[in-house]
């Protein structure tokens, strides 16, 4: 069978092919579509460390992902309207830099998740799984009923953000800078994967027993993964609102969340490249199912029931015929 | 001889079963104090209140010096409290050697590293190692722990308690499900182990129990009805009609 490294190469290679090839053929959309995938397998890097690494199931992270993309939106329509975000006691203005709006959304994003985690990590199960969903709720209605922002509307950006010594505007540069996002992130993932945070993270996992009796607090471990997990899905929200020069309320919605969830189940829970292969089938089945029937999230749940029941390792588990992931 | 571990007077109920009733007990250095018992006798309550699961309804437990009472597992783990328990706790996705240098890293606790991997820790490895070769383990490095014998579980249980350099060492039926040749080599081990850090040991094999242990307490019914050396307690009346008479008929 394969090995899970040369099957990564090969994603990844595949990822970084097509949408090069579609440059030279002139296939905008397709290009549109890549990049689409990557800002989704984005916050599926995200998810997983709390999902994969962590077995901490979370409803709510459309919430970070919101904020990530709240984050971009507020900023941006801001400097769009030169009106300063507050005056007083200080002048903050908005922004159009994407590097800014990025550490904005990542800190945004961290907080909230600090927050959120601090006091749903103090359950587990099905507790959990409610009360993240409950948090992510109180955001989205709270979004759309802040009229500021658009309220339900959401907020619409006219020109996409700058990134330095780039033309975002152009579609194969923006997804060069997409995937580049993407490929730093799951980079960082695999060493978070292997270091002791990450050993201990899967311990926790595992059997929390056994780490409490080596002297290690599971709920520390958990929260700091979940902030890390919640950054990441901040970053992917900030970045999806560029890629769709619009944010709305349904970024946060638990669709979202559960969305990024099946990326996460269809690609193999805790394998390092399952949020892209898992976003990749996801969009390509919008793409091709959805022109033939509205109803294609039928043949989806098909899929993720094929999957649940007969490859528990997902697609990546199924071609490397490995069910447990990490070694 | 100094108390390492000092119970002092426990108690613990679960609604009208009083499972812990005015427990007393110490463990001095360079001892193995067994802890004997029929089944539902209240042993692991004991063995969780002073591992820090369960906390007492009153008394006190003290650890090198210190009151723990009010301390987590952890923190007591921290302290220098190896466990071992009855039924093996381990990473089962994480191989021989990873679960050992987990137990490295929990001693350590330096967990928020994000950077470097783990498994290419020298320090860490090394300890790891040490413990799996002291076990006789060495050999299964690589293999996961889903893969692995119950028996080899059990050693791995006591190799990953190895790596915490514990002051004291609580085990919960070590022995269990070994085999002759297996308790044998343990009992072994264990004698060797106790000049390190004395043991409290809980074992239903009577034969490790009177081979091992410097003392014996006896608890019936959440309660200690003997203490005292192994000789002491073969002759004791009350122990002989309460636990050691009906093991002698079967």
């Amino acid at each position: 069978m394969i090995k899970e490294t040369d099957l990564n190469t090969a994603i990844w290679l595949l990822f970084l092919g097509v949408p090069l090839a579609a440059w030279q053929m002139g296939e905008i959309y397709t290009i549109t579509l890549a990049t689409k995938i990557c800002v989704l397998a984005l916050a599926g890097v995200g998810l997983n460390i709390a999902l994969g690494l962590g077995g901490m199931v979370s409803l709510g992270h459309a919430a970070f992902f919101g904020i990530g993309g709240y984050a971009m939106g507020i900023l941006a329509s801001h400097a769009q309207s030169y009106a300063p975000i507050m005056e007083t006691p200080f002048l903050i203005e908005g922004t159009k830099s994407m590097p800014v709006i990025w550490v904005l959304a990542i800190i945004m994003s961290g907080i909230a998740a600090l927050a959120i985690g601090a006091l749903s990590l103090r359950t587990n199960g099905a507790y959990f799984i409610m009360i993240t969903l409950a948090f992510g709720q109180m955001i989205y209605f709270f979004a759309i009923s802040w009229p500021a922002y658009g309220g339900e509307d959401g907020l619409s950006i006219y020109v996409r953000n700058d990134f330095p010594g780039l033309n975002t505007l152009v579609p194969i540069q923006f997804f060069a800078l997409c995937f580049a996002i993407l490929t730093a992130v799951i980079f960082l993932s695999s060493r978070l994967e292997h270091s002791r945070f990450g050993m201990a993270l899967q311990a926790t996992r595992q059997n929390e027993t056994r780490t409490q009796a080596v002297g290690l607090t599971p709920y520390k471990i958990r929260l700091i993964a979940f902030v890390i997990s919640g950054m990441i899905c901040g970053l992917a929200g900030a970045v999806s609102a560029d890629l769709n020069r619009f944010v709305s309320p349904t970024m946060l919605s638990w669709h979202t969340s559960g969305e990024i969830m099946i990326f996460v189940i269809l690609g193999g829970t805790g394998r390092l490249f399952a949020p892209l292969v898992g976003a990749a089938i996801y969009i390509m089945l919008e793409h091709f199912l959805g022109g033939v029937s509205d109803y294609w999230q039928i043949f989806l749940g098909l899929l993720l029931l094929m999957v649940v029941l007969f490859a528990p390792g997902g697609v990546i588990g199924l071609l490397t015929k490995r069910e447990a992931a990490h070694d | 001889m100094t108390d390492i571990l000092d119970v002092r007077a426990i108690s613990k109920s679960f609604g009208a079963l009083k499972a812990s009733d005015n427990i007393s007990l110490s463990l001095k250095s360079g001892e193995i104090h067994a802890l004997i018992g029929p089944n539902g006798a209240g042993k692991s309550t004991l063995i969780n209140q002073i591992a820090g699961g369960l906390k007492p309804d009153s008394g006190s437990v003290h650890f090198a010096g210190q009151d723990i009472t009010s301390l987590a597992a952890p923190a007591r783990a921290r302290l220098g409290l190896g466990r071992t328990f009855q039924i093996s706790q381990l990473a089962p996705e994480m191989t021989v050697l990873q679960n050992t240098v987990f137990g490295a890293l929990g001693s350590d606790g330096r967990v928020s590293r994000f950077w470097h991997p783990v498994m290419k820790d020298k320090p860490l490895l090394e300890i790891a190692r040490s413990a799996l070769e002291r076990v006789g383990l060495a050999h299964r490095s690589g293999e996961r722990v889903s893969e692995i014998s119950h028996g080899e579980r059990r050693q791995l249980e006591v190799a990953v308690a190895l790596t915490q350099k514990p002051k004291a060492f609580l085990m919960d039926e070590p022995m269990a499900g070994l085999g002759h040749g297996g308790s044998e080599r343990l009992t072994g081990f264990l004698r060797d182990l106790k000049q390190e850090a004395p043991i409290l040991l809980v074992e239903h094999d009577m034969d490790a129990v009177f081979a091992l242990a410097d003392r014996i307490s006896v608890l019936v019914y959440g309660r200690i009805i003997a203490s005292g050396t192994p000789t002491d307690i073969r002759s004791n009346p009350l122990v002989r009609e309460a636990y050691l008479g009906d093991e002698g008929e079967t």
